[in-house]
């Protein structure tokens, strides 16, 4: 836990430093500025199935979906953020209660 | 300019307020992950980049080693430099200010700061340091209470927690799908991880869906 914690902090820093202190050419290559911006896309994705759609390392649908598809339809309803994940939190806790 | 000035800080502190509430979920997230509230608390003050700290945990609750929870951090992470670049150049700062400047380099501050454009250097200075004390402020606050309340809550599914964090993930991802070559990104990424899950240690998968990315920004 506290490797991970210390790693990730260090690691994040040193990241956002880079970026100050390079030269501007280093990172102006095109299609590393194209990769580097679909990667956050990629990631998040990833993690909105990783963490709803599986267990260990079993895809399973349970209650979790119920608190997703409510995320979704906060979403298109263009709920504020906190919004969306108290409307999934409460989805998910009903049907994880009912069943 | 007084009222310029003004302006640029209202920006600054209604991102710095909404964004901060974003810490909530957080605190949340990582509580029910297993880290401890000191533990949770020094993630938002040490690493301070948002969906970098809900990865971290997100793998750490899904089974996955220290490794790929940090490198899913770090890949999440790697936008900030294109920030600094960015801001470098605008806010000259050295030493001490420079550093302070570097932990601030998030989302929101970049994002105030290139938004002030029309205001002038100034106010384009202003949103940044603003922007960025006032998120560091609310985030860490917010984290706490989400931390502590999380705790006292006890059985993360009981009252969706569970839940929360992926659709927390999907407010994160969801505004910056603002075309449909985004969009396809996004949904790819997530069959290919849903695909390779059941041959992958748990928390790879996260890390694999890199793939994708690299794969749509290699042309065009």
């Amino acid at each position: 836990m506290w490797t991970v914690l210390l790693l990730t902090s260090a690691l994040s820093f040193a990241i956002k430093w880079f970026g100050h202190a390079v030269p501007e050419r280093w990172l102006s290559n095109s299609r590393l500025q194209r990769i580097n911006a679909l990667v956050p896309i990629s990631l998040l994705s990833a993690l909105v199935v990783a963490q709803g759609l599986v267990l260990k390392t079993h895809v399973v649908i349970d209650h979790r979906v119920a608190g997703l598809l409510a995320a979704v339809a906060a979403l298109f309803a263009k709920a504020p953020f906190p919004v969306v994940v108290v409307v999934a939190a409460a989805s998910s806790a009903l049907v994880y209660h009912w069943h | 300019m007084p009222t310029t000035r003004s302006l640029t800080i209202r920006d600054a502190l209604s991102v710095s307020l909404t964004v901060g509430a974003y810490g909530v979920a957080f605190g949340a997230a990582s509580v029910a992950a297993g880290f401890s509230v000191l533990q949770t608390c020094l993630f938002s003050l040490l690493t301070f980049t948002g969906a970098s700290q809900f990865a971290a945990v997100g793998v750490v609750a899904s089974g996955g080693a220290a490794a790929s929870a940090v490198a899913a951090a770090s890949l999440l992470a790697t936008r900030n430099a294109l920030y600094g670049i960015q801001l470098a150049p605008l806010l000259r700062v050295k030493g001490l200010r420079r550093l302070a400047a570097s932990h601030l380099t998030i989302d929101e501050s970049t994002g105030v700061a290139l938004s002030q454009i029309a205001r002038g250097t100034d106010a384009m200075r202003a949103g940044f340091w603003f922007t960025g004390v006032g998120v560091f402020v609310f985030w860490n606050i917010f984290t706490l209470l989400g931390a502590v309340g999380a705790k006292a809550l006890g059985d993360p599914a009981s009252w969706g927690l569970d839940a929360a964090v992926p659709a927390a993930f999907l407010g994160l991802v969801w505004p910056r799908l603002t075309t449909n070559r985004l969009r396809v990104v996004a949904g790819v990424s997530m069959i290919f991880t849903l695909l390779v899950t059941p041959w992958l240690p748990a928390g790879l998968p996260i890390i694999a869906s890199v793939v994708v990315a690299v794969g749509f920004g290699w042309s065009k």
